[in-house]
């Protein structure tokens, strides 16, 4: 907003302004039609319209929403402008978890950078690893020597990684909305996966499975077993789910005509995944711009028509069906060989080598204490994470250290969202449209 | 090194196509993208510090290296394709034009970009830090900026022996 229109007592100002909402002073048609226009495409008639009918500053409240509400997913901090119920204005205020997790990144080696951005998106940790790998391994210029099956328990990972996410999702949006039962129902399905996961990397969470090169161990035995187990239980179970909530009319009532996006305004804010799948643009990394092997998979990108929170909720809920699809899929062609690339410049020699030969004790030696050094450049690699494209920026200038890597969170981005579907709409539908959006503030704020 | 593409400099990095258009050029250029070449979504907009970067910088004839470097990304999802676009921005006048006007969803990103390198977008609505706190001082993912460094505070010393 222009300086010059409040005054240094309205607004608590620094050398690089305040962060919170500015009173609505300043918030008239010109402002409208820059914050709402270049998304909205508003005449300036339009924009003066809607300023006029906004009432007079003494009519409305600015309330906090957060950052220590338990419906805002962590620590998301949202001032909202109330007019008794109606929310007028909205601005999310990030930042409470910030960490410096790209500072860090630039002082891990390449191995080591795994478990830095395994923490972004903890509700999907090895997607992370994987845009993280898939980018080193782009500037090695690896990408493509990558053992089969290597990049098949790769999928395999990622796809259960995208179950446990969504029933989290689930988990969440029902708590938020008031259906208690289903959050005790998705957790458990989650904690069902995630032991899978455990019992394949070794973690629940924050797995560092997948690096650069490949993956960290083959699949323990009995895997498939494991994995068709955990997997056959899940389908009878989203059918209770529609049970208990998609067909339910209080449900429906709730989330139907809710926060609604257009398409326009979707891809015009750079939204991704689920929320922009929602206003009907078919768009899915993983089947428009292939990455591993999903172009050899068969499976249906799911959209929606209304851009409300009911079809992103439907949206998450048929895309742990697709999942379990692919998941059959990966089963069947499972592939033998190697689980990581035998390049000596990335992977450490075998274990039995160390114990005889000096020469391979030093190269272990080396590659876990200064790591493998990168040719110069600069790449971008983005995957389809739960939440849209995770993407990875990584510069090296031939160290053994990224020179600056940087992650493009889903969760950052579809998160300007917010001000847009909240606009006009009752302050208790906030809560339904942030669960909707699915933000996970690890991710945000990195 | 390429030929141009869309009437810029580009160049080749592991098989992805980078422009390389100057700070003026930016804003026609991303908004002749959108209109024209159906790149009508900027997925990212970060830069980096290239201050100690110790190999040589890879840029087309006629582009000067300069310390900051915005990287905007661009998709288009008729064609399926990604664009990348990287603008020199010096070390004395870390300024560079806002493309919120074209791309609104660049707003955050934009903000990130000046929290962490102090780089200014004219024309952006509402520049503020965004994920560290309002009063703090420094830009941290400048390399000059240490990692992990606590400034050293003297309290109470009244008199020194």
């Amino acid at each position: 907003m222009p300086a010059d229109s409040v005054t240094a007592e309205e607004r608590f100002r620094t050398a690089e302004g305040s962060q919170e909402i500015t009173s609505r002073k300043g918030a008239g048609a010109a402002e409208l039609l820059r914050e709402l226009g270049s998304v909205l495409r508003l005449s300036e008639t339009e924009a003066q319209k809607l300023a006029d009918e906004a009432p007079a500053e003494d009519q409305t409240m600015i309330i906090n929403m957060g950052p220590q509400h338990p419906s805002t997913h962590g620590v998301l901090r949202l001032m909202l402008e109330l007019d008794g119920e109606t929310v007028l204005r909205c601005k999310p205020i990030i930042g409470y978890l910030h960490t410096g997790m790209e500072k860090t990144g630039e002082t891990l080696t390449y191995l080591q950078g795994g478990t830095n951005v395994t923490r972004m998106d903890y509700a999907s940790p090895l997607h992370n690893e994987l845009a993280f790998s898939l980018a080193t391994e782009t500037l090695l210029g690896i990408q493509d020597d990558v053992p089969e099956r290597a990049q098949w328990i790769r999928m395999l990972l990622v796809e259960l990684n995208r179950i446990s996410s969504h029933l989290l999702f689930l988990a969440t949006n029902g708590m938020d909305i008031g259906a208690v039962g289903m959050m005790i129902y998705g957790w458990r399905d989650r904690e069902e996966t995630l032991r899978l996961l455990e019992t394949i990397t070794g973690l629940r969470m924050n797995h560092n499975f997948i690096r650069p090169g490949g993956v960290a161990a083959d699949l323990p035995d009995g895997w498939r077993d494991e994995v068709l187990r955990v997997i056959d239980a899940i389908p009878p179970r989203l059918e209770e789910y529609d049970l208990l909530m998609t067909g339910q009319p209080i449900w429906r009532e709730r989330l139907q005509g809710v926060g609604v996006l257009t398409q326009e305004e979707a891809q015009a804010l750079g939204t991704t995944g689920p929320i922009l799948r929602s206003t009907g643009v078919e768009w899915d990394l993983r089947r428009d711009m292939p990455y591993l092997f999903y172009d050899q998979l068969d499976f249906a990108v799911v959209v929606g028509s209304y851009g409300d929170c009911f079809d992103r909720y439907a949206i998450r809920l048929n895309e742990v069906r697709e999942s379990i699809k692919l998941v059959h899929q990966i089963l069947d062609r499972m592939p033998p060989g190697d689980y990581r690339i035998q390049d000596r410049k990335v992977t450490p020699p075998p274990r039995a080598r160390i114990d005889e030969s000096m020469e391979a004790l030093i190269h272990h030696f080396k590659i876990f204490t200064e790591g493998f050094k990168v040719p110069p450049g600069e790449t971008y690699r983005a995957i389809e994470s739960p939440r849209g494209e995770l993407g990875c920026y990584m510069v090296s200038d031939g160290g053994g250290r990224p020179y600056r890597m940087h992650i493009r969170g889903p969760s950052f981005v579809n998160l300007q969202t917010l001000p847009h579907m909240l606009r006009g709409g009752l302050i208790a539908d906030a809560v339904a449209v942030i669960s909707s959006a699915d933000p996970i503030m690890g991710e945000v704020d990195r | 090194m390429t030929e141009p593409v869309h009437g810029m400099p580009a160049t080749e990095s592991r098989g992805q196509t980078v422009l390389h258009p100057s700070r003026d050029e930016l804003v026609k250029l991303v908004l002749d993208l959108r209109d024209d070449e159906g790149f009508r979504v900027c997925v990212d907009l970060t830069a980096v510090d290239y201050l100690a970067y110790s190999a040589p910088r890879e840029l087309p004839d006629g582009i000067a290296a300069e310390r900051f470097e915005i990287v905007v990304g661009l998709l288009s999802h008729t064609k399926k394709e990604r664009l990348r676009l990287r603008v020199q921005v010096p070390a004395d006048d870390p300024t560079c034009p806002s493309l919120f006007d074209v791309h609104p969803g660049v707003e955050a990103l934009e903000r990130e970009v000046f929290d962490m390198f102090g780089i200014r977008f004219d024309g952006h609505p509402d520049l503020s830090r965004i994920l560290m706190p309002e009063d703090w001082e420094g830009y941290p993912l400048r390399k000059d900026y240490p990692v992990g460094a606590i400034p050293v505070q003297f309290k109470g010393i009244t008199d020194a022996r």
